[in-house]
């Protein structure tokens, strides 16, 4: 992983949802502060999870410093900086309209408008968009040498490599040309209209849709040359050399079809596709086809308990045969020859030994002191033995 | 809870990987084997329960045997539909729009088409509308049957509730007009507890726990209904005892199997404690489902998955 990250400073983890994101986004940065340098994860699931494996109990809108104390006593050497923050994708967008409204009535009329407060809301695809968003904002603030990002937990990742193209697209005429065109919606609106498509909308619809949307898209007509340029930005910012995609997906078969398919998507795209994390990965630890029961029943002394540890190994060993299959498959559709591979934890990893524990196994290398659970064996033993 | 699957429409949501599809699917099994003419809905370009079912991905033809355009019988009395809002707003507007030829011209229209697409939130809807549809006694398809059971699997949590919200959000948006009274109305039974049942999908480990707890709350504040059923999946077998535990801790050796063993007690402990947790904070009750230990889900899990919903049922 170390040799993955060299010279980059832009670090996005991409996958579907419920395949250790988070977990992974955090302990990533906790590693590569822990080397010396000042990192910020920002991190978007609504659970708060890096929340509470970072003990903090507010993340606002900003990164803010996780106390190295925190760190002390874990096996970990902190010699940099983490700073830690948890997207608001709502504060996120009202913060880019202040920043970009020409006047105060602009941004007024902007921010109180019905349908903007629907767009910054929970609507598809505007967490996607507020995240990259940021992610520009902190690399231009230059307070950081490293930045990495926790994508939203959509189920679909393209969503977000397409969230600044869709962006420019929009501002570039489009959608807002025939609302600000003198002869365009907005005008007929305001304006009476006479045109059989307006007619039937406002049949559907209410005159009020047509008015909202008129008035949103003529107010952010005033924004238009920032968030142009703001998107251009961002979508230079994903094909920058020093940006890298990290696909992480657990075994299973829809995050593995995902994984896939955003691989070959960030290759169709000229962005940088850095690696794949496997995580949840159940091993047997080249063990035998089956459980010796005799054997089992002399060093327990228990012929009931021998017979249920045989079932509990021949239960593991299917999902670790699942798992390796997943793997290869893996391995074949998205030429990635070796995947840094996570095993399955005994618990969920909601703290800093938590964290170090799948640090080990992402940087390919245990910490000087025994971490408690860490029983197995680290990085890309289990998928190369596969 | 007896009566989740006798309502017309079921909503199944939930942190993201938990298996809401699975559970969807599951569901609808269970729904079919009572007789009702159910349909699970995927949204986003998922096909999920159709590959698990072993769909073909091939479409019935528009209004073939009883099913409306991409709706395909999976198994007998279970159906299946990959909801395209595209689709449903060309549906929509030729049943709104007195000829055919002036819905066509309106979708062929670039001011239409960008209006459309530039208004937040109307994916969501069109998403909704079309599961309302799907359990209208009368289809919008000339010859499509009506459905008894719409189940619908929804995106994850955040995006599960927007698209919920989304009929109440535009009738307030719109005020007047066609959209609003339909706003209404999909509102009216989308917040009846009577027809609209809400699952909440979780595992038994701390985040997706924290999430349907969490779920129960923004379902109630955003449309006022109580989630009916959470479902823990993927639960592991608590197959050993604390003695059991103990002698495996003290065995010196007993190589891969018992390593395995004392994994799976850890894993397996983990997860009870969440489990509890959300039986204790939860409001609606909590039903089970086993982790099978298969390469992929194909039917004759999702049989095994939707006998063991039927007993928590």
């Amino acid at each position: 992983m170390k040799a993955r990250l060299k010279g980059k400073r832009i670090v996005i983890c991409a996958g579907s949802g419920g395949v250790g994101k988070t977990t992974t986004s955090a302990a990533l940065s906790m590693g590569l502060a822990a080397e010396g340098r000042r990192v910020a994860v920002v991190t978007i699931d609504p659970a708060r999870r890096l929340a509470t494996a970072l003990g903090l109990e507010e993340l606002g809108n900003e990164p803010v410093l996780v106390d190295p104390e925190r760190f002390a006593g874990h096996g970990i050497e902190m010699r940099g900086e983490l700073w830690a923050m948890m997207l608001d994708a709502k504060r996120t967008f009202d913060e880019l309209i202040e920043r970009l409204a020409p006047d105060a009535a602009t941004r007024d009329e902007v921010l109180s408008n019905r349908i903007y407060q629907q767009l910054s809301g929970a609507v598809a695809g505007s967490q996607e968009f507020t995240a990259v968003a940021k992610l520009y904002e902190l690399d231009r603030s230059g307070k950081f040498d490293v930045l990495v990002l926790d994508t939203p937990p959509s189920r679909n990742a393209l969503d977000f490599l397409d969230a600044p193209d869709r962006l420019t697209g929009f501002f570039e005429g489009r959608a807002l040309r025939v609302f600000l065109a003198p002869t365009g919606l907005a005008a007929r609106v305001v304006g009476r209209g006479t045109s059989v498509v307006f007619g039937i909308l406002k049949r559907l619809t209410g005159v009020d849709l047509l008015e909202d949307l008129g008035v949103f898209f003529r107010a952010l007509g005033g924004l238009i040359d920032g968030f142009k340029e703001r998107a251009e930005g961002v979508k230079a910012l994903l094909s920058d050399p020093a940006t890298t995609f990290l696909v992480i997906t657990s075994p299973e078969r829809e995050p593995v079809e995902e994984a896939v398919f955003f691989a070959s998507k960030l290759r169709d795209a000229r962005m940088a596709f850095g690696g794949l994390v496997v995580n949840r990965v159940h091993s047997v630890d080249g063990g035998p086809p089956e459980a010796d029961l005799d054997a089992l029943e002399a060093a327990l002394g228990d012929a009931r308990l021998a017979a249920k540890v045989a079932r509990a190994y021949a239960e593991e060993r299917a999902l670790a045969e699942r798992d390796a299959a997943a793997i290869a498959a893996l391995r074949a559709r998205t030429g990635e020859d070796d995947p840094v591979v996570v095993p399955q934890l005994d618990g969920d990893v909601h703290d800093i030994d938590g964290l170090v524990r799948v640090h080990a196994h992402l940087f390919g290398d245990q910490p000087t002191r025994t971490i408690r659970g860490g029983r197995q064996r680290p990085s890309t033993t289990a998928a190369r033995g596969s | 809870m007896d009566d989740l699957l006798a309502r017309d429409l079921v909503v199944v949501t939930g942190k993201g990987g938990v298996g809401k599809s699975t559970v969807a699917a599951a569901l609808g099994l269970a729904a079919a084997r009572r007789g009702r003419r159910t349909i699970v809905a995927e949204v986003a370009r998922r096909d999920d329960v159709s590959r698990a079912l072993g769909g073909t991905g091939v479409h019935a033809r528009p209004g073939a045997a009883g099913g409306g355009p991409g709706e395909d019988e999976l198994a007998p009395g279970l159906h299946h539909l990959s909801i395209d809002p595209e689709d449903a707003l060309d549906e929509y507007l030729v049943e709104q729009l007195p000829t055919r030829a002036l819905a066509d011209a309106l979708r062929g229209s670039r001011t239409f088409g960008l209006f459309a697409a530039a208004t937040p939130g109307m994916r969501e809807l069109l998403t909704v509308g079309k599961a309302w549809e799907l359990a209208q006694p009368a289809r919008r398809s000339p010859g499509a049957d009506p459905y008894d059971l719409v189940v619908l699997d929804a995106p994850a949590t955040g995006h599960g509730v927007a698209v919920l919200a989304a009929p109440r959000t535009f009738a307030e948006i719109t005020r007047v007009g066609r959209v609003a009274r339909q706003g209404r109305t999909i509102d009216a039974m989308l917040s009846d507890p009577a027809r609209t049942g809400v699952v909440a999908v979780a595992r038994p480990e701390e985040m997706p726990v924290t999430e349907a707890l969490a779920l129960e709350q923004a379902v109630r504040a955003t449309i006022g209904l109580d989630v009916g059923l959470v479902v823990a999946n993927a639960v592991l077998p608590q197959r050993f005892s604390a003695a059991d535990a103990a002698v495996l801790d003290a065995a010196a050796d007993g190589g891969a199997p018992v390593r395995a063993a004392r994994a799976a007690h850890a894993r397996a402990r983990a997860q009870r404690s969440q489990l509890r947790r959300l039986r204790r904070h939860a409001r609606a009750p909590v039903a089970t489902l086993p982790l099978l230990p298969a390469p992929a889900l194909g039917r004759d899990e999702l049989e095994r998955l939707a006998t063991a919903l039927e007993a928590a049922l």
